[in-house]
């Protein structure tokens, strides 16, 4: 028995991890490395076939390394499964194309979406799986653990300690990861400087960082003009507030990005506090910095707020409203995207966002036909958490709605909000969601489906609420779609008996029954109608990019 | 440039008002008119829109508004650039309550 046991080597993962350092010391690499040999650091500390974590996410890049890796010899690199939340940049595609990589396990593909469908039709990349960003992160600490992970931070100083300042993010997950399972942790950051302003990452866990050439890229992905909402969004948003909200006293939230939820944020010190809601609704938010929700914390709407990522230009503002944001000892934001995740969904009573379809049984789904775009953290927020045990006024009244007798369950609330048609006239409201063909087309086990049909508690539309908790058969909740999908084929469809007896018993809610005054549907209602407006809300703390600015 | 034109059964509306217009015509947008119309009995509805082939949705939004208010009496005249159902369902709604003046 004894011999059996010690013929096993137990530190394979380290002895690796240890060899390809000497290799790299053999060269000449200390710690801090110039970045004109990165190329050459990759090369010598990544293997074929290890799994490498590209950081990129939806705002953060991690772009200087991304850009080296993918102009490493694929004869040295090749076949790299790359792990890695979101393919954002050209330089995640181009690894794939040159054969530097050949698997990838994501969670979203946004602006690549389409060329990352190509790929996989000229067979060049095999997906694992396209996951929640939760799910992910979970896989990177049980089957999907990184060998080496290229990260950004802010700045470094000379021992390699990192600060990641307000967009921290995904990288304490990612480094975690990689660091305590004798992974390699190298990194990108924007400066060196002697004295950081907190330390986000100890230098133990980071084995190399380089200063990049160029600072790393931040997408401000959250921001949403004023200047675009229109008087359907504000339509939408009212019903949201006086049918939703108030009624079940939502105090702990998150909103998905778009112009419908923007237009909610914009009605908080105006039409919600008309309401007499202040104090009442949206006091703790898991929420990314939006700009647009300033009028809403300075009318002293909002308690708090934790967040994913930052959001470009509101750094100085979020420092000056500590009680608020989640902030360091030095005065900046810390964001967490796997934590912030996490509080979205245990800790909020309601998601609400948009989409691109909808289905008769609810589900929702953002796939075309010809893009791969993935999930990012949509259905973690916009889920039913059945690992929830603590109730809140939402939480109970809407289990109590869900069923006719004994509750031994509450339920999230989770809204979808949606013009009945897109632009172009695409209806939103459709017999069978793209994501069906897409599934065909990947070859995929599950179609790609962004919020199941079961969780989705209420559907907004400019025609009004429906109330899918209180549907008893699958064929009610069927004719309550139909009743809210306005003039969609699926809409014109409805079974008009049937849609009127469910709006008698308030399964549907137009705006008059609401008692919503059409008059008041107008711009004037918005407590900033501009970015600008947003400025000075702020006092002057916001700074927006220039892209937004007009003046 | 596609001309429509309706003629809608509905509950009478008494009271005589002044036209009133709401709305611009604006990409996405539409700008109503809304007048008394010489027969007492019928609601007469004229769309110009930019968006062609869209007569049977023009219908649907048209008959369903006219069942929704009393409207019979009345003249409507919709200058349309690509308002989505959404929008042009608002703006009536919104005409007729400015000419009603509530």
């Amino acid at each position: 028995m004894n011999q059996m046991v010690k013929t096993r080597l137990w530190d394979k993962q380290r002895t690796r991890r240890q060899e390809k350092l000497n290799l790299a010391k053999e060269k000449g690499f200390a710690k801090q490395v110039e970045h004109t040999r990165v190329i050459e650091l990759l090369e010598t500390v990544i293997s074929s076939s290890d799994r490498v974590c590209l950081e990129g996410n939806n705002q953060k890049q991690a772009d200087f390394l991304s850009k080296s890796l993918s102009q490493c010899n694929p004869e040295v690199i090749h076949d790299l499964h790359i792990v890695q939340s979101v393919l954002a940049l050209p330089s995640h595609i181009d690894v794939f194309e040159k054969g530097i990589a050949s698997k990838v396990d994501f969670s979203f593909a946004g602006p690549q979406s389409l060329r990352l469908a190509q790929l996989v039709q000229q067979q060049k990349i095999s997906i694992g799986s396209i996951h929640t960003y939760l799910e992910l992160y979970g896989r990177y600490f049980i089957d999907l653990t990184p060998n080496v992970c290229l990260i950004t931070a802010h700045a470094a100083d000379r021992e390699g300690n990192l600060y990641t300042g307000a967009n921290t993010e995904d990288t304490p997950a990612i480094i975690e990861a990689t660091a305590f399972k004798s992974g390699i942790v190298i990194v990108q950051v924007n400066e060196i400087v002697d004295k950081l302003p907190r330390v986000d990452v100890p230098a133990d866990w980071v084995d190399f960082y380089i200063e990049s050439p160029k600072y790393n890229y931040i997408e401000p992905l959250f921001t949403r003009d004023p200047a675009q909402i229109t008087e359907v969004q504000i339509l939408m948003a009212m019903m949201a507030i006086k049918g939703i909200y108030a009624p079940y006293k939502i105090q702990r939230l998150n909103h998905g990005i778009g112009f419908d939820t923007a237009a909610i944020e914009l009605l908080l010190p105006t039409y919600a506090a008309s309401l007499g809601l202040k104090g009442q609704i949206c006091t703790n938010w898991a929420l990314n910095p939006h700009p647009t929700l300033i009028p809403a914390i300075e009318s002293g709407f909002v308690d708090s707020i934790h967040s994913f990522g930052s959001e470009v230009g509101m750094e100085d503002y979020i420092k000056e409203r500590p009680d608020v944001f989640f902030t360091g000892s030095d005065g900046s934001m810390r964001s967490n995207r796997a934590f912030s995740q996490t509080a979205g969904l245990y800790a909020c009573d309601l998601f609400i966002g948009s989409t691109l379809q909808i289905d008769l049984q609810g589900n929702s789904s953002t796939a075309t036909v010809d893009r791969i775009s993935g999930f990012g953290g949509a259905p973690n927020m916009g889920s039913d958490p059945h690992g929830r045990r603590h109730a809140s006024y939402a939480y109970t009244k809407a289990g109590r709605e869900a069923v006719d007798g004994k509750m031994i369950k509450g339920r999230k609330l989770v809204v979808q909000m949606v013009e009945t048609y897109r632009e172009h006239m695409h209806p939103v409201f459709v017999e069978e969601l793209d994501a069906w063909q897409l599934q065909e087309k990947m070859e995929s086990e599950l179609p790609p489906i962004m919020i199941y049909g079961e969780d989705v508690t209420h559907i907004v539309t400019e025609e009004g609420i429906a109330n899918l908790l209180l549907c008893r058969t699958p064929e009610e909740r069927e004719q309550a779609i139909r009743g809210v999908a306005g003039y969609t084929p699926v809409g014109i469809q409805r079974d008009e008996a049937k849609v009127k007896e469910l709006r008698q018993r308030g399964i549907i809610q137009h705006p008059e029954d609401l008692d919503i005054d059409p008059t008041q549907v107008s711009r004037d209602l918005l407590a900033a109608k501009s970015v600008k407006d947003l400025v000075k809300w702020s006092g002057g703390l916001y700074s927006p990019p220039s892209r937004f600015r007009n003046w | 440039m596609e001309k429509l034109k309706f003629e809608l059964q509905s509950a009478p509306l008494s009271a005589q008002q002044a036209a009133v217009i709401c709305g611009v015509v604006g990409s996405g947008n539409l700008e109503v008119l809304v007048s008394q119309h010489d027969q007492a009995d019928i609601c007469q509805i004229e769309v110009t829109t930019s968006a062609v082939g869209f007569q049977h949705v023009w219908q649907s939004v048209l008959n369903e508004f006219a069942q929704r208010h009393a409207v019979a009496g009345l003249k409507f005249q919709l200058n349309d650039m690509g308002a989505t159902p959404a929008v042009v369902n608002l703006r009536l709604s919104q005409a007729i309550s400015m000419f009603k003046g509530v």
